[in-house]
């Protein structure tokens, strides 16, 4: 398993993508029992000693040496990832009341719910770095850090939210199961967690949309129109095209990130295919066809130029999405100012006890 | 485990996964007081009954042997193998030892 990211199907225990989570899990223990190979002490070199750890596959940890870019670089990653977590609540958070039934109304509330709880690591994760989630939250509000572009799109039916668990859910995955393995302990312990429960909403997006596949012929054209609209903007999820990507080089060799953009995606894409089959929807690509030389599946690039449209603020969302951030955080500090009012009563209550 | 947030401080959170079993970190998370820190801790990890117990403790309040030191001040331990059983030649023939 060690030194191999995507272990085969049938080697994971469980398969599939939770068993290549079970094998992080199993590697960050491997990992963290080996002896390094009798490099510099922590009190040494520093520099020595952090290359010896990242070499040696184990973790570097919040009071460890660390260069200063490397900080920086995680701290970028992180809180761009929790702010996605967060703003991602809003396209889904449109159809909970309106869920077709009880059921997948109390599914939809818990999915939201998860996200809220993956932000809420990823931000304890980028603390132990040494910056406060307060900054972080003002910069997204600020508009000075980013979140993914995806949720710039808008859920224009119920099947979106079938789309967003399969599709987007499901890159997100694929992206997200290689960082279980990232150098940093606090932000692959994070992952870890994330990835266990974002399996979850897969499978329930997928569910839904079998549902709908399934149904009447409009239920079935909803689906697909759904799968119309969001294949591309999540192909565009992996980022640019490897040739254009500014950060990749130097997070690959921090180990931070084990594949690049590319890789990434075309694994996506091997993977949808079959899932697509078997709903019995198309992907609206008419070159995608399967490449024997290759051994993987030739497809058509989403349009990058639209991606960096919608990630410099032109989407069909981003004000709204921002907005509406920015007046729940507005609207909620009553209730931060009441709680901390409360505590510190008490706290001089108990001490006017004790004197 | 800077604890700078404004009004709600930082909480270490430790879950026991089962009887038996000791309380684990799991991470952190922010709080006004201990009563939300516990109910925050929760609603944030044990969503799907990871745990039967849960500990919140003020980061604040944690000493913490800083990884800079790790050989001055776990050097004691280095030069003792004779704490460990394995330390010690067994004759052969000899059970139950």
């Amino acid at each position: 398993m060690y030194g191999n990211d995507f272990s085969a199907p049938e080697d994971a225990p469980g398969g599939g993508l939770l068993g290549e989570v079970a094998a992080a899990e199993a590697a960050l223990r491997a990992a963290a029992t080996r002896q390094r190979g009798g490099g510099p002490g922590p009190d040494a070199d520093l520099e020595a000693y952090f290359a010896d750890v990242i070499d040696a596959d184990q973790k570097i940890e919040p009071r460890d040496w660390m260069p200063e870019a490397y900080r920086k670089t995680l701290i970028r990653q992180i809180a761009q990832h929790a702010h996605s977590e967060i703003i991602g609540m809003q396209p889904e958070g449109n159809w909970i009341s309106r869920a077709p039934s009880l059921k997948r109304k109390a599914i939809l509330l818990a999915k939201v719910q998860d996200e809220a709880g993956h932000g809420l690591y990823l931000y304890a994760a980028a603390e132990t770095l040494g910056v406060s989630r307060d900054e972080l939250v003002q910069l997204l509000l600020d508009g000075r850090q980013k979140y993914s572009s995806i949720f710039n799109y808008p859920t224009l039916s119920w099947a979106d939210v079938g789309v967003i668990g399969w599709l987007v859910d499901g890159a997100a995955i694929v992206n997200q199961v290689p960082l279980c393995r990232c150098s940093y302990g606090p932000y692959a312990r994070a992952m870890i967690r994330v990835c266990k429960e974002e399996s979850f909403h897969q499978r329930q997006g997928y569910e839904i949309l079998h549902t709908l596949a399934h149904g009447t012929l409009e239920q079935k054209a909803m689906a697909q129109d759904a799968v119309d609209r969001w294949w591309y903007p999540s192909l565009a999820m992996f980022g640019p095209p490897d040739g254009d990507s500014t950060h990749s080089a130097r997070s690959m060799a921090w180990k931070i990130k084990r594949f690049s953009n590319d890789e990434l995606r075309q694994r996506f894409v091997d993977m949808c295919v079959q899932q697509a089959e078997i709903l019995g929807l198309t992907l609206p690509d008419p070159d995608l066809r399967w490449n024997e030389q290759c051994q993987a599946y030739d497809f058509t690039e989403p349009d990058y130029a639209e991606l960096m449209r919608v990630i410099s603020g032109e989407g069909p969302c981003n004000r709204q999405r921002m907005e509406h951030r920015r007046r729940a955080h507005a609207e909620g500090a009553w209730v931060r100012v009441a709680a901390a009012a409360y505590a510190a009563k008490r706290s001089t209550a108990r001490e006017a006890v004790a004197a | 485990m800077s604890g700078t947030d404004s009004t709600s401080p930082l909480w270490e959170v430790f879950v026991r996964a089962r009887r038996g079993l000791a309380h684990t970190h799991v991470g952190s998370l922010h709080a006004p007081d201990a009563e939300l820190a516990l109910r925050n801790a929760r609603d944030l990890y044990t969503r799907r009954q990871e745990g039967v117990s849960i500990w919140v403790v003020p980061a604040a309040a944690i000493t913490a042997s800083s990884p800079d030191e790790k050989d001055a001040f776990f050097d004691p331990a280095a030069d003792k193998v004779y704490r460990h059983p394995t330390f010690y030649d067994v004759p052969d023939g000899v059970a139950h030892l």
